[in-house]
């Protein structure tokens, strides 16, 4: 058995309006020091094999035709066997 | 005269699939819905993908939608040449499922936006515009949250060079520029068909804008366009 951690996120050319508004919270807080929000989403997706080249194989298929968008998100993943 | 049949596909959370049914009925035409789960469609001339939620905007707008079995007879329709018309909820299914390039975001001030908008026809190169005015200015409603077109800059000048844009979002005037842009699409783009000139996505609503108990009539002229194109190839 896996777990697989998978962060989708905008990719750094698309504008992230989200992230800019928690900046601005941010800097409203007295965060100044914070120069830049992104704000993505994070999966947590149980895998039952015990094959790693497989789950890999499965995981980078289920980030590039489900999790993201190719046209505005990119994405990584951290595979831990549990 | 044979009838001009539309399929309305209904996903679970469509909103807008009794409005995109009843505007094709009252001009005269045939409508059936059609269901997310059914494997095929029902004899169509055009697909209209309605606006709404479809699966609750789950993952992003659209991205459960395209794996519907019925998409994949879209896919197929498209594919031979038959047209197919998204609004909205529509026109971002239609962009997951590869059917159009490019994507649409959270509009650019993270607002939902329900208003009356202008629009500019930017190409009457369609079956779907062919008897509207070139820069003829419209006023058809949005009402979206997720409308804020994205292509990346290779893609916006495909779409230039190819005159896939036909509609841009316009203040009364025409003038397309920034403060005319409700929701930060790229180019003021509101409206783009692939390449072939069959699939059309578009955010605005022209099935809310056509009929005369309603304050905007423009876009009659759309499903006049489209019954147009399909009686001269009957």
């Amino acid at each position: 058995m896996f777990k697989a951690k998978v962060f989708v996120s905008l990719k750094q050319s698309v504008l992230d309006p989200q992230g800019q508004v928690i900046t601005n919270a941010l800097h409203s807080q007295g965060y100044t020091s914070v120069v830049e929000t992104r704000v993505s989403k994070y999966f947590e997706i149980m895998i039952d094999t015990n094959d790693k080249q497989k789950a890999e194989a499965d995981l980078k298929s289920i980030c590039d035709k489900v999790l993201a968008n190719p046209n505005t998100e990119s994405w990584k993943y951290e595979l831990e066997g549990v | 005269m044979k009838k001009i049949r539309f399929n309305v596909i209904t996903f679970p959370g469509s909103n807008c699939d009794h409005d995109s049914y009843w505007i094709p009925t009252v001009r005269g035409n045939e409508a059936e819905f059609v269901w997310h789960k059914d494997n095929s469609l029902k004899s169509p001339d055009v697909v209209f993908i309605p606006g709404g939620f479809s699966y609750g905007d789950y993952l992003r707008c659209g991205a459960i939608a395209k794996f519907s079995p019925i998409m994949q007879e879209v896919k197929r329709f498209a594919d031979k040449g038959g047209l197919v018309i998204g609004v909205c909820n529509g026109f971002q299914i239609l962009t997951e499922s590869g059917l159009l390039p490019g994507a649409l975001m959270m509009n650019k001030h993270l607002d939902f936006i329900c208003k009356h908008q202008y629009l500019s026809v930017e190409s009457i190169n369609s079956p779907f515009t062919n008897l509207y005015q070139h820069k003829q200015i419209l006023d058809i409603p949005i009402a979206h949250k997720e409308g804020n077109y994205y292509i990346d800059n290779d893609g916006l000048k495909s779409l230039q060079d190819n005159d896939q844009i036909l509609f841009r979002y316009c203040d009364e005037k025409g003038n397309i520029n920034a403060d005319s842009n409700p929701n930060g699409a790229i180019d003021n783009i509101a409206g783009i068909v692939n390449i072939n000139r069959n699939v059309l996505g578009m955010m605005p609503h022209p099935e809310r804008a056509s009929e005369n108990v309603v304050n905007s009539q423009d876009g009659q002229t759309l499903f006049a366009s489209i019954e147009k194109w399909i009686r001269e190839r009957l």
